[in-house]
């Protein structure tokens, strides 16, 4: 390309011009907008006849430097437990979608377990599977159960599973039926075009929603908390019953949107290169 | 010898009959033009035959062997029939050697390497050698129509079924494909080929088959059919592709 020797002509040189002139003026108008919304919202709020004591019980900064670390202590958990529950529900979900499409009468039984699985899980509020399984199932007394913590894991897997299971099965279903006839013409067996040519564009294709159950997830992990292991959340209670100040709460929020952070910004990036794929990119 | 020899095919969708007592034999080495209006068979024909589609009644034989037989496992059948489709249908998640591969590796159980250098080989004989390691959509239509029946033939196949192979393509392109199918011929391989190609049938094929129907209404070699047809069906139907100026 000799894009170097072009010399511009008059007319594009006037539209560079005006493009250029148009970017300052749209920069300074977003720029005057922001600063003046923010002065209102802001004088709205200190100005509000309540603010001082608002203030002082939620946005205390002392309380927050010493609910912190506890504060902290209990995220850990979260991360965790949030890391274990996602990779396990994944692979749940997965293999729950797998089984729903399986063809043939002896598999009958299989794909409506599989298919029940997904209505209950999905139908049942997740509280009420974490006090079935972390206050329920220690109650038969058997030998080796495992920790309150594992169960309240086990009960979050068990419903994201099923919603997540749903997101693969509408990958699966997306594939078009003429790559299946392209896999089996070449003497792929049913297995082999599953696992070698449907479910590789299926997960690409589903990895946005995927993500986007993923961060919900995050938030959800916390409420084992009501089975009694500390998490952010129940740390900060615990922090605000003592001081009875509101100010640990906000210390857990502001944790929790910076945890969500890197893990939206990936899904965001998953999504935009799946929405060029799809426009032929 | 024979290859391919199908009897009485039927085949109905929804209780309408595609294929109605169709009866097609293929000897070795020979090239099978089917032509035929949309929706005389020509498709659902090549689908039976690789067992993509349950027949309704007849037989089919690859190399004297009933592979409509009950109890026959079609996976291995379709190892030796390759097919190749109108639209390509490569695989877009993996890069063009994959694509050829991937059957060789997973179905015939070769080592990779192995595989992969039979592969390149095959790709470089069809001019595609720089291409091995691109993505189908970085490809134009007719590239990855080879690839696909690149793809196809990497499996030695006895057989070769192609679905109207360029008719998803801009005219331009229709020629590298074609000029391959002629390459293949002149290796010796048996085809069957759907076509609206008119000039490429007479060109290639040994015998003509105009399917209407879902029957074989007329069949001999290209210049009888296409140069004097016998029935009214197929002499309206050659008048039509004339008047659009496709023969």
């Amino acid at each position: 390309m000799s894009t170097s020797a072009h010399v511009l002509s008059p007319a594009q040189r006037a539209r560079v011009a005006y493009r250029r002139r148009q970017t300052v003026l749209s920069v300074l108008i977003a720029a005057a907008s922001t600063a003046a919304v923010g002065t209102l919202l802001a004088v709205a709020v200190t100005g509000a006849p309540g603010w001082e004591r608002v203030r002082q019980t939620f946005l205390d900064p002392q309380i927050a430097r010493d609910a912190l670390p506890r504060v902290l202590t209990g995220l850990w958990l979260n991360v965790r437990l949030l890391v274990c529950c996602a990779v396990a529900a994944l692979l749940l979900g997965l293999l729950i979608a797998v089984l729903r499409t399986l063809r043939g009468p002896i598999f009958f039984p299989i794909r409506a377990l599989a298919t029940s699985y997904t209505y209950v899980f999905r139908g049942l509020p997740l509280i009420i599977v974490l006090y079935v399984l972390t206050l329920g199932a220690p109650g038969l007394r058997l030998q080796g159960m495992p920790s309150v913590l594992v169960l309240g894991g086990a009960a979050l897997v068990l419903t994201y599973s099923g919603y997540l299971a749903e997101v693969f099965r509408a990958g699966i279903e997306s594939v078009h039926p003429s790559q299946l006839a392209a896999a089996r013409s070449l003497g792929l067996t049913y297995r082999q075009t599953m696992r070698h040519v449907v479910l590789p564009q299926a997960v690409r294709r589903v990895a946005p929603p995927l993500l986007n159950d993923i961060v919900a997830l995050q938030k959800d992990v916390g409420l084992v908390a009501l089975a009694g292991p500390i998490d952010a959340v129940r740390a900060a209670q615990i922090a605000t019953a003592q001081t009875f100040n509101y100010t640990p709460y906000i210390v857990a929020g502001v944790l929790f949107v910076l945890l969500a952070i890197p893990l939206i910004a990936v899904t965001d990036r998953v999504t935009l290169r799946a929405a060029r794929r799809q426009s032929g990119g | 010898m024979d290859v391919l020899r199908c009897r009485g095919l039927r085949k109905e969708f929804g209780g309408q009959a595609v294929l109605d007592s169709l009866d097609l034999t293929v000897a070795e080495h020979q090239v099978v033009a089917l032509i035929g209006a949309s929706g005389s068979g020509k498709s659902t024909l090549l689908r039976c035959v690789n067992l993509l589609e349950e027949l309704h009644d007849g037989t089919i034989e690859l190399d004297g062997e009933e592979i409509s037989a009950p109890g026959v496992d079609p996976d291995k059948v379709r190892r030796r029939i390759g097919m190749v489709f109108q639209a390509y249908n490569l695989f877009p998640h993996l890069s063009v050697l994959d694509n050829v591969t991937l059957a060789p590796r997973r179905v015939h159980r070769r080592a990779r390497v192995e595989a992969e250098a039979h592969a390149r080989e095959l790709l470089d004989r069809m001019g595609l050698g720089a291409k091995a390691d691109a993505f189908p959509d970085r490809l134009s239509g007719g590239q990855q129509q080879r690839v696909a029946i690149v793809r196809a033939l990497a499996n030695s196949p006895r057989l070769l079924l192609l679905d109207e192979v360029t008719s998803a393509l801009d005219p331009e392109l229709v020629g590298e494909v074609l000029t391959m199918i002629r390459d293949l011929k002149a290796d010796g391989l048996t085809m069957v080929l759907a076509t609206h190609e008119m000039s490429f049938a007479r060109d290639v094929a040994d015998q003509v088959c105009f399917l209407d129907g879902g029957r074989v209404l007329e069949a001999g070699p290209p210049q009888q059919v296409l140069g004097q047809p016998t029935r009214p069906r197929t002499q309206q139907f050659l008048s039509r592709i004339i008047e659009a100026g496709r023969l």
